[in-house]
């Protein structure tokens, strides 16, 4: 053991030109780095800012309409449908990621659950379009809706909730936990009132990036949502149901499919197309950029009640 | 069994897989007092202390045989639960673990899980527990600030406030100062006996002073065996066995 230690000194202490090597390729390497991070930076920068000049630089005034011509709806449909996958994946994903890191056993079955979520979250978003379509609309004989939708983008974001609230709950320090039991608090009065809360700036995080994916799915709402919208703002049109934005049971296209659509649909819609991705564009990073923000907030406040 | 004993263990014996971590433990803590348990690392003073709230039972693989009575009543046996046991038997440990939430959340979540409500009830128990540690001045301008950016001895006796908001008759404290400077340690020493008033203590410490400056019993464990127990003042001039002798004067451990 000594001799070990003794040794590790040697090597701890190199003669100058073998700091002066380390410093070198110390700042070598510092410099790859940058340069890596640099080029994504630019790569978003440049993505963006195409899409977003290009969208922009063919739009007409109409486009921005929230009526049958405009786009309007379809951004609303957009947002909705996330907001309505989200309401399916959020409790049932974080319910899943507590089983698991605190309920499940460690054995077969659970081997298994494991290999299930894992499936799941490479499931190609088509295919889980071709389930919901089979299952949702065929074997119910329904139309396509929002809700069918959500669903579909809900399945897609289950295994990356659960991820994230099983990862969120591994990674808190067992001290919270054993200080709660010690007081002769149930596990679940422990996870509802100290690791949940605890864990809440990770859940956003993974909520997210749920939405992010929700955000731009296409092939999951190709046989599920309906690619086109016709809803009506004048309340006096929701007589007909299908006309009311707020119905989840309506078809509802949302902005990638509607870039898709214009594109392969009719000749000259490409204007329609271009602008669709840049405010899908726009919707994606503010999103994202805001909700860092959240997190950041809450990170800071954790534990304060005011 | 004395009549002023809180809890009694006899012929414990716990093994965390084939390891056998305590053997044979004949033991009984007195009511109302401080009871030191020293000992070289390992030798099972943790594994003792928790066997006493049953904190064990989270450790897999962990068995015990032998009788733990608590007022007389076995805490394994009886249909007294874990949950129950915990109630009446608080804990503080080692590091100062203070949930990521506000002070007054922290005081309040005893009295919370266990079904207080009201506003005006749950203000009453935090103030009190606060003024009871002694920290009441220095944080009520904060109750609402999170416990985690308060310094390592005010969350240890924030701690000890969140223990004691619940009216435990027991307070186990696992090494509750190794982990602070030498002022917040005297400031939790003095609060521990102030505290034996009203609860029974049982801290276990690597510091000999400390045993001997708050303690009134103590119990010396060397490898997952009980060597000796006694009075402090007793134990600490006249120790009957050697190897007693030999750790208390630093020759071992
Ligand atoms: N969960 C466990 N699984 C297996 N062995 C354990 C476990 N916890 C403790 N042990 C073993 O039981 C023995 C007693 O451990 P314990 O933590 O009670 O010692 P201790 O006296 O508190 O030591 P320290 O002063 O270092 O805290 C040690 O040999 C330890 O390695
Ligand atoms: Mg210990």
């Amino acid at each position: 053991m000594t001799e070990i230690k003794n040794e590790q000194t040697k090597d701890l202490t190199p003669s100058r030109g073998l700091i002066g090597r380390a410093k070198a390729v110390d700042r070598i390497w510092t410099v790859v780095f940058y340069l890596v991070a640099l080029f994504f930076l630019l790569l978003l920068f440049a993505f963006a800012g195409y899409v977003i000049i290009k969208g922009f630089a063919g739009a007409t005034p109409e486009m921005f309409r929230f009526d049958r011509n405009g786009i309007g709806n379809y951004f609303f449909n957009t947002i909705y449908l996330v907001f309505l996958s989200l309401l399916i994946s959020v409790p049932i994903g974080v319910m899943g990621g507590i089983y698991m890191a605190e309920y499940a056993k460690d054995n077969a079955f659970t081997k298994f659950l494991r290999i299930a979520i894992e499936t799941l979250s490479s499931l190609p978003s088509i295919v889980v379009g071709l389930f919901g379509y089979l299952i949702f609309l065929v074997a119910t004989h329904s139309q396509p809706s929002l809700l069918a939708g959500s669903i579909c983008v809900a399945i897609l974001s289950l295994p990356l909730m659960t991820t994230t609230t099983e990862d969120a709950l591994r990674s808190l320090p067992p001290s919270y936990k054993l200080g709660s039991l010690g007081m002769g608090a149930t596990l679940r009065q422990t996870i509802q009132s100290v690791l949940i809360p605890a864990c809440v700036p990770r859940i956003i995080t993974g909520v997210i990036l749920a939405a992010g994916r929700g955000f731009g799915e296409a092939a999951a709402l190709l046989y599920t949502s309906g690619s086109d919208t016709n809803i009506k703002w004048n309340p006096h049109a929701w007589i007909n149901p299908s006309l009311n934005p707020f119905n989840p049971l309506r078809r509802g296209g949302t902005l990638s499919l509607k870039t898709w659509s214009s594109f392969t649909a009719s000749v000259g819609a490409e204007d329609v197309a271009n602008l669709s991705a840049a405010i899908l564009m726009i919707l994606v990073l503010s999103f994202s950029l805001l909700a860092h923000y959240l997190e950041g907030r809450i990170r800071k406040k954790m534990g304060d009640t005011k | 069994m004395s009549e002023n004993s809180k809890f009694t263990a006899r012929n414990l014996n716990l093994y965390y897989g084939d390891f056998h971590a305590l053997k044979n433990i004949n033991f009984e803590i007195e009511a109302n007092k401080i009871t030191a348990l020293i000992g070289p690392s390992g030798c099972g003073k943790s594994t003792f202390l928790k066997t006493l709230n049953r904190m064990n039972d989270f450790v897999e693989g962990c068995k015990i045989e032998g009788d733990v009575l608590l007022d007389g009543k076995d805490i394994y046996k009886t249909d007294m639960s874990a949950i129950e046991l915990r109630q009446r038997v608080g804990m503080v440990f080692q590091q100062p673990n203070p949930f990521p939430k506000s002070i007054y959340e922290n005081v309040a979540y005893g009295p919370r899980i266990r079904g207080i409500k009201k506003k005006s009830e749950l203000d009453e128990i935090v103030e009190t527990s606060l003024r009871e540690v002694g920290i009441w001045d220095e944080f009520k301008d904060r109750l609402h600030k999170s416990a985690l950016g308060l310094s390592g001895g005010q969350q240890q006796r924030l701690c000890i406030a969140r223990t004691v908001a619940v009216h435990p008759e027991v307070v186990l404290m696992d090494e509750p100062t190794s982990a602070l400077d030498p002022i917040s340690t005297m400031k939790i020493e003095d609060l521990a006996v102030e505290m034996k008033k009203k609860y029974t203590i049982v801290i276990v410490t690597h510091n000999m002073q400390q045993a001997n400056r708050i303690s009134d019993t103590t119990a010396f464990f060397l490898l997952g065996e009980l060597i000796e127990t006694g009075a402090t003042k007793d134990l600490f001039l006249n120790p009957k066995n050697k190897k007693t002798e030999e750790y208390i004067t630093g020759r071992f451990g």
